[in-house]
């Protein structure tokens, strides 16, 4: 799968990624070689296999539903960028 | 004193030869005339350091003092440790304080470790060569020229060098040990679920796995024995007991079956690498060992799959810098999508950007079944592989990696011809195996690793074969000129 200039920025703005103008040939270039690795699995058929999520195929594991942690918003705000009155702050959203 | 083993500085301590503060303070001088030109420490904690030896000395004087008391190491920069910054080599974490410890770094404090610094590391552990961390690259200490390998460059190179005798690695696709082969030191992931992630930055979650570095098997053990054990923080964290490591090291391995796949050593592995590894497994011969030819007829498809896995669930897991939170926030956003937009551009590098393109790539509408439920079913196959083997062999030797260290900025454009040095490791985060590289000689005064393979929660038997080989040879004990 070859990707194009178009192909970055729709796969940036869903990831929310701001890539300068200049960089895109560049990344459309390196993710379609990336691409062209990835399809090298196309040489096993795996009709039949089963789909392996995670290594040990463990169980997730579950615990009552009681609350364990302390509240500490304002040690954890500490690193925040802005907050105010408890609050984290970001440009409005609704108008 | 740095040339000392952690069981031999644990004796000095305990025999009164030098106090936790003294080899604390020699450890700080050497990092602080040697380190300038390696660059493998991000943070160096001083003063933090400095109070944990001298609590340690108390507990040695108190005699309640466990294997690590008071023995100097350092965390990779991607283990939280509070109130001392962990920036996993990232802009994007250049001003975080963590507001808790990982369970590791607790684990060390209980253990009374002396903890000296951060490692410095590739950006949010991607990368096999040190040179994607935003405060610039590790130098090999073998030649300054080369890399050290990564992601955990920083924690080899700082062993390589006798900065500290141990640190702490994680291992997403051969991040232990594809730098302990290229910097000459030992280096142990174990099964996936041993050690806890609690407070381990994530990258790939099904794939992360911390370990350790040192000089030898022995004390490899020993510093993932403090670090091992279950965790209910880890909702992936294995309810097992933790064997001591020490206890099996010794133990004769006459009629141990070892698998060599056929496939590690066909084409793409430098001949005098092979070379090396052929003289180790001679040696191993010597000692008793049994060699059976194996086939691990997937493992080709480890790379490819794995560029689709890992990516996949690191642009997940780094969806959380959002620069709201915590981490880079961008001057004046716009509007709230300007603000994630420019703060997740400016906060990540170049090779994070690739991986979470690609990663939302192939989870978007559309490709989903193509990429990511094929490389879980490629994924399946390769485990497989190494199920069969296991019905065969006690464990699998091979080299670590295809070439020696090669040079700064030699790959740095080319990421496919990048993601393909950690050919040989990458199968085994695909199954979550235990994995360790010994030093097993040199190519052109470049270290080369001997990877051992072992089967789930094999870790003592894999320090035990790693420890037998390291009685009859000393290419663990070679020291980079320079740092003697």
């Amino acid at each position: 799968m070859s990707l194009d200039k178009q192909d970055v920025e729709k796969i940036a703005h869903l990831a929310r990624l701001a890539i300068d103008e200049k960089d895109i040939p560049n990344y459309a270039q390196n993710l379609s070689n990336i691409l062209e690795l990835v399809e090298q699995m196309d040489a096993v058929n795996t009709d039949d296999v089963s789909p392996m999520a995670h290594p040990t195929d463990a169980m997730q594991r579950l615990r009552e539903d009681e609350v364990t942690e302390t509240n500490q918003r304002e040690q954890f705000q500490t690193v925040a960028p802005q907050v105010e009155d408890g609050l984290y702050l970001v440009p409005k959203v609704i108008e | 004193m740095h040339n000392k083993t952690i069981a031999e500085l644990a004796l000095g301590l305990r025999n009164g030869e030098f106090s936790s503060e003294e080899l604390t303070r020699h450890t700080l001088a050497r990092i602080a005339s040697l380190d300038k030109e390696l660059n493998s420490f991000i943070t160096v904690s001083s003063e933090h350091a400095l109070a944990q030896a001298k609590a340690a000395d108390e507990r040695l004087a108190n005699g309640n003092a466990d294997a690590l008391t008071g023995i100097p190491i350092a965390q990779k920069d991607i283990f939280c440790t509070n109130g001392i910054r962990t920036s996993c080599g990232s802009n994007m974490l250049d001003n975080f304080i963590a507001p808790y410890d990982s369970t590791v770094v607790s684990k060390f404090n209980s253990a009374g470790a002396v903890m000296v610094g951060k490692t410095n590391m590739d950006e949010f552990a991607m990368g096999s060569s040190n040179e994607t961390s935003f405060y610039g690259p590790v130098k090999n200490p073998w030649n300054t020229n080369t890399v050290p390998g990564g992601s955990s460059g920083g924690s080899a190179a700082a062993v390589a060098a006798r900065l500290v005798p141990g640190t702490t690695g994680t291992d997403t696709g051969g991040s232990i040990r594809q730098p302990a082969a290229l910097c000459g030191v030992t280096g142990i992931k174990p099964t996936y679920g041993r050690v806890s992630r609690y407070g381990m930055i994530a990258f790939a979650s099904s794939l992360d796995q911390g370990g350790a570095f040192a000089q030898t098997a022995e004390d490899a053990g020993l510093i993932l024995g403090a670090m091992s054990g279950f965790d209910e923080r880890d909702s992936t964290s294995i309810d097992k007991p933790v064997p001591d490591y020490q206890a099996d090291l010794n133990k004769d391995i006459k009629g141990l079956k070892i698998g060599l796949p056929k496939e590690f050593f066909s084409e793409g592995l430098d001949n005098e690498v092979a070379r090396v590894i052929e003289a180790a497994i001679e040696e191993y011969k010597k000692l008793g060992a049994e060699i059976v030819e194996i086939s691990l007829p997937n493992s080709g498809l480890s790379v490819p799959a794995y560029y689709v896995v890992a990516p996949a669930e690191c642009s997940s897991n780094l969806s959380r810098f959002d620069g709201v939170r915590f981490g880079h926030r961008c001057e004046n956003p716009d509007d709230l999508e300007d603000l994630y937009k420019r703060s997740r551009g400016e906060g990540f590098g170049a090779e994070v950007k690739r991986r979470i393109l690609v990663g939302a790539y192939v989870l978007s509408a559309g490709y989903y079944d193509a990429y990511y439920l094929k490389a879980q079913k490629v994924r399946r196959l390769i485990s497989e592989d190494f199920k069969q083997a296991f019905e065969k062999v006690d464990v699998i030797l091979g080299p670590t990696t295809p070439s020696v260290a090669f040079n700064l900025g030699e790959k740095a454009d080319d990421p496919v011809n990048m993601y393909l040095s950690d050919t040989y490791t990458i199968a085994v985060n695909m199954a979550g195996l235990p994995g360790m590289s010994v030093p097993a000689g040199f190519v052109n005064q470049l270290p080369v690793g001997l990877q051992i393979i072992g089967n789930y929660f094999e870790e003592g038997r894999l320090l035990n074969v790693a420890h037998k080989y390291q009685q009859v040879t000393d290419w663990h004990q070679r020291t980079p000129q320079g740092f003697e």
